[in-house]
């Protein structure tokens, strides 16, 4: 691995877990959101020096167009008006900072005393290539079933959101009203 | 930059994602930590498909599942929260008094 490689590596490493931080340190709702776009685009360069170059761009790409949405509902469910005065929106806090801490501590441990098979990626291989024969051939069921699941969620977000039922308010749910009217 | 450091930095990834899930009050907020955990869970995957499995392409496979899990989560996660502010008016978790206990 070259020396440029291995800086980039560092430098994109610092850049995704600061702001990932910050996106729970902003006071504006919004700009949390674009935080956690750049902690997603650096771990997409750190993919990208990893190899997997397709796999790093279109985390990218995802990412930009679902964090322009998330900003959207960000807007929405925004506790504090354009988040210009100085706030805190957390609670709990001490229990989720010695649980943060304890889960970064314990797979830490894991990664760096750990004993893993060193068999990298061989030279000569597109992994690209390699990925989209898999997708399309011996994977292709799992790869089909994250579509149908795909779809399935968007039936069911639709129906969750839905204003009206079939028979009726949302609430009321799906059972059909009587054809007897009770005017007598 | 080995294996061990890809995911030194892939555990610091989830430690954070872990503190914000569980300190954030507003539920789009909870959603970002989960989303950054996610965003650790690739890293991993990725990180082992490169440095152990000898460019097994099923390793980045993996990783392309994980990215259909974050859109699920995304998208379910955002009709629950218009469907809870909707009907119980609330947008934090102290408003939820009934899941209470």
């Amino acid at each position: 691995m070259s020396v440029v490689a291995t800086f980039l590596f560092w430098a994109f490493s610092a850049a995704a877990i600061v702001t990932g931080w910050l996106v729970f340190r902003t006071d504006s709702m919004v700009r949390a959101a674009y935080w956690l776009m750049a902690s997603f685009v650096a771990v997409g360069g750190i993919l990208m020096i990893l190899n997997a170059q397709f796999l790093g761009l279109i985390l990218i790409l995802m990412m930009a167009g679902e964090m322009t949405i998330m900003a959207i509902f960000m807007v929405m469910f925004m506790m504090n008006p354009a988040g210009l005065n100085p706030m805190t929106m957390v609670h709990q806090h001490r229990t989720s900072i010695v649980s943060g801490a304890g889960a970064f501590v314990v797979l830490a441990i894991v990664a760096l005393f750990a004993d893993f098979p060193d068999r990298p990626v061989p030279a000569g291989v597109d992994p690209t290539v390699d990925l989209g024969v898999e997708l399309l051939g011996e994977s292709m069921l799992v790869f089909e079933s994250a579509g149908v699941a795909l779809l399935a969620v968007m039936i069911g977000a639709v129906a969750l959101v839905s204003f009206r039922g079939r028979f009726g308010s949302a609430e009321e749910g799906s059972e059909e009203p009587s054809l007897e009217t009770d005017e007598r | 930059m080995s294996l061990e450091a890809v995911l030194f930095v892939s555990a610091a990834l989830f430690g954070v994602g872990v503190y914000g899930a569980l300190s954030q009050q507003s539920f789009v907020m909870i959603m970002m930590g989960l989303e950054l955990m996610l965003n650790a869970t690739i890293l991993a995957a990725v990180a082992f498909w490169w440095g152990t499995t000898g460019g097994n392409p099923e390793g980045q496979l993996l990783a392309i599942v994980v990215m259909a899990v974050m859109a699920i989560e995304a998208a379910i996660g955002f009709a629950l929260v218009t469907n809870v502010y909707r009907v119980r008016k609330a947008d934090i978790t102290e408003k939820l008094r009934k899941l209470r206990n």
